[in-house]
């Protein structure tokens, strides 16, 4: 691990630099990203940080500005400011094509699926299977996405049916297959579970412990506590664009992240754990 | 879920129900589009109707020979414009665009080639390379003006309504400063062939050896197809849906070649071409030859064949589709929606060159008010033929069938001896109704 040029100023970058002591290089770091809308500071010298099979998660009121935050890591927004590493390297992300090039798949809250094109067709959006004659090679994609589907959601059985007369659990499925498919080591999860049903919602969980097993590292987002509270290992709260601090889940409780969301600032315990770390 | 309707209780509302039940489970199984088949009935109700009404004037040879070859130019463009709307976006300037493509043709053919490939001051008139570089140039700068209102359309983001709407205007314009007004006439004769008039058609045998190369891949296509599907273990479509469907198919082109080879030369110009063959003439003075498939029909063949293709087999298809379906997801998935935009307008202006090319041809003559309103008449044919508004849904195939619809309301109701203002009422009133049919349809589906 390098020694970072900059000394640590603030409460989080000081216990940033102390996990990184502790558990080496995080396979995805945002350090002072920044990102403003004529004037108003959505995302204002931000940073975060995911290692290998852990589950993030980045909560905060709607506003707060995580959505902001980590399109700049899927490659939605450009950052005005900021430094986004992979693997402890610098990359540049300028659009999703990049992100996706580093293993970084979003599945957006929208799911961000075209709904008059199938499943297979979404599942391969951008990145088709060709036939040697550069045509689509259909019956390839076809036969790829009942194979993923089968080990996702084994219920899947409409391959040819345009995503829009689907279920809310099932082309939340085809979202989740098209972002792991392509090996995926950083899955990023924007509201996951908040248009499904309680069997829905259950699955999905399964699925990210599942996906987490795998060493897949995930940043859960979402303005409701009590989606990701039990699945994170971590959570980031942010509020009015700037971050508050993260917490191990293990060490706090919902009421602690809850104070955190609504005032802004870390709960004293935390706190006193953070002093006793740094010297 | 194959619901077996017992034939028990005939006429009770649950066999009734069974029964719709039925259809719909064997239209399931041939994996027909509904929306087309909805189409093709329409299209045989109103042929059946002005039969009736005409007293039998309407199903002939000459009559639906006539009709395929007035439908080519709209079917050109319609093929195209379905991608356009697919987008999400209009072209309205593609009437005037054809106008001023043709105009330029027209120049090239007249004006231009024949000093230029007749070299020493003599002029080449009907040289044999002149319909071919013609068209090519027609091509090249409908590609252009395409891809310029594309490029301010994806790149500009300036409405596509206003783009077009300004390209009505500009190309009409543009038309008419082509020759200052003036109509060019005749045509060189190789390129008039491109309009379907007597010589423009490629006789009894060659549609003959047309339709054996179309029935030879229709099979082919669906021999392929299922050999893909038990290749990777996909639940295949059952036997008898397979040869209900590839049957009507071939059913189709036999009937087409057969009516259009039924449809004779004028006398006077059979019997010319007989005695230039040697042939024998009757003792009744009567040479029967037979028109065949008009050479702008074979362009709306292959054009129809080559956006379909497009359309759906290819990865630029794909993205055109999924643009029309989510804009944000498609730019979100990494595919460069605003060239995939850009392209689409580029080859509307391709298509509207073949268009212009065939418009021309069949009047022998380039005018600047050539294509007026044609703008209309090709959204009207895509919209009929099941082309979504609201974008990302539409096929070619429907908008071929859209444009002959259109035309056959039209010149049924010429036929009947419907005067023009009452015709352009009732198709408006057409149109209305079957984009309203249509979403019925597709909200009771739901």
């Amino acid at each position: 691990m390098p020694q970072d040029e900059t000394a640590p100023q603030t409460a989080p970058e000081r216990a940033a630099a102390a996990r990184h002591a502790e558990r080496g290089t995080p396979m995805v770091e945002m350090r002072h990203m920044s990102l403003s809308f004529g004037g108003v500071k959505a995302v204002d010298d931000v940073g975060i940080d995911l290692y290998p099979g852990e589950v993030v998660g980045l909560l905060g009121h709607n506003g707060a500005g995580k959505s902001c935050l980590i399109k700049m890591l899927s490659g939605a927004y450009k950052r005005d400011a900021g430094e986004i590493l992979v693997g402890g390297r610098p990359v540049d992300i300028q659009n999703p094509r990049d992100a996706k090039r580093f293993g970084i798949e979003t599945i957006y809250q929208t799911l961000a699926l075209a709904d008059n094109i199938d499943a297979p067709g979404n599942l391969f959006l951008g990145r088709e299977k060709m036939t040697p004659f550069g045509t689509l090679d259909d019956a390839a994609m076809e036969a790829e996405t009942r194979e993923v589907m089968n080990r996702l959601n084994p219920n899947f059985k409409n391959f040819k049916q345009a995503v829009k007369d689907l279920s809310g659990g099932q082309r939340q499925s085809v979202a989740i297959a098209r972002a792991i498919y392509f090996n995926a080591r950083v899955l990023i999860m924007d509201e996951p579970t908040a248009a499904l049903g309680p069997a829905e919602t259950k699955q999905v969980a399964d699925l990210i412990l599942q996906l987490k097993k795998e060493g897949i590292g995930i940043f859960l987002i979402s303005h409701d506590l009590h989606d990701v509270f039990d699945l994170s290992d971590r959570v980031f709260v942010m509020k009015n664009g700037k971050m508050v601090g993260s917490v191990n889940t293990a060490d706090v409780t919902k009421d602690d992240v809850l104070g955190m969301i609504i005032l802004g600032k870390m709960p004293g315990r935390q706190a006193e754990q953070e002093l006793e770390q740094l010297h | 879920m194959s619901v077996a309707s017992s034939s028990g209780d005939q006429g009770t509302p649950a066999a009734v129900a069974a029964g719709r039940r039925g259809v719909q489970h064997v239209l399931g199984r041939l994996e027909v589009d509904t929306r087309l088949l909805g189409m093709i009935i329409a299209l045989i109700v109103i042929w059946v109707g002005f039969d009736l009404l005409t007293g039998g004037r309407f199903i002939t040879p000459r009559n639906l020979f006539n009709l395929s070859v007035q439908t080519a130019s709209v079917a050109v463009m319609a093929c195209g414009m379905v991608m356009v709307i697919v987008t999400r976006n209009i072209d309205l300037s593609v009437g005037s665009l054809l106008g001023v493509l043709a105009m330029v043709m027209g120049v090239v053919q007249v004006d231009i080639l024949p000093s230029l490939l007749g070299g020493d001051g003599g002029a080449a008139y009907d040289h044999p390379a002149t319909w071919v570089l013609t068209l090519l140039a027609g091509i090249v700068l409908g590609a252009i003006i395409g891809l310029g209102q594309g490029a301010v359309i994806a790149f500009g983001r300036v409405p596509s309504f206003i783009v077009t709407l300004g390209g009505l205007l500009v190309w009409r314009g543009c038309a008419w400063w082509t020759t200052q007004g003036r109509t060019i006439a005749p045509l060189d004769s190789n390129f008039s062939l491109m309009g379907g008039g007597v010589d423009g058609t490629i006789g009894a045998t060659w549609s003959w050896v047309f339709g054996a190369i179309a029935i030879a891949a229709v099979l082919a296509l669906a021999v392929r197809a299922r050999a893909q599907r038990r290749r990777f273990g996909f639940p295949l479509k059952p036997i008898w849906a397979e040869i209900v469907s590839t049957g009507l198919l071939v059913a189709a082109v036999v009937g087409f070649v057969m009516t259009m080879n039924a449809y004779p030369l004028p006398s006077r110009i059979a019997e010319e071409i007989a005695t230039e063959r040697g042939m024998a003439i009757p003792e009744d003075g009567e040479v029967f030859i037979a028109h065949g498939i008009a050479v702008p029909v074979l362009i709306v063949v292959g054009v129809a064949l080559v956006m379909t293709l497009l359309a759906s087999r290819t990865k630029f298809g794909r993205y055109v589709f999924a643009i029309g379906g989510n804009p944000e997801a498609a730019e979100l998935a990494g595919i460069n929606t605003r060239r995939v935009v850009m392209v689409v307008f580029m080859i509307m202006g391709m298509l509207c060159a073949i268009a212009g090319a065939i418009a021309a041809a069949r009047l022998q003559s380039a005018a600047n008010d050539l294509g007026t309103l044609d703008e209309l008449r090709v959204i009207a044919a895509a919209v009929i033929g099941g082309t979504s508004l609201a974008g990302g849904v539409g096929t070619v195939a429907g908008a071929v069938l859209g444009a002959v619809v259109m035309q056959s309301l039209q010149s049924g109701m010429a036929l009947v001896g419907v005067n023009s203002s009452l015709q352009s009422i009732v198709i408006g009133l057409v149109l209305v109704l079957a984009v309203f049919i249509d979403g019925l349809y597709q909200r009771s589906r739901r």
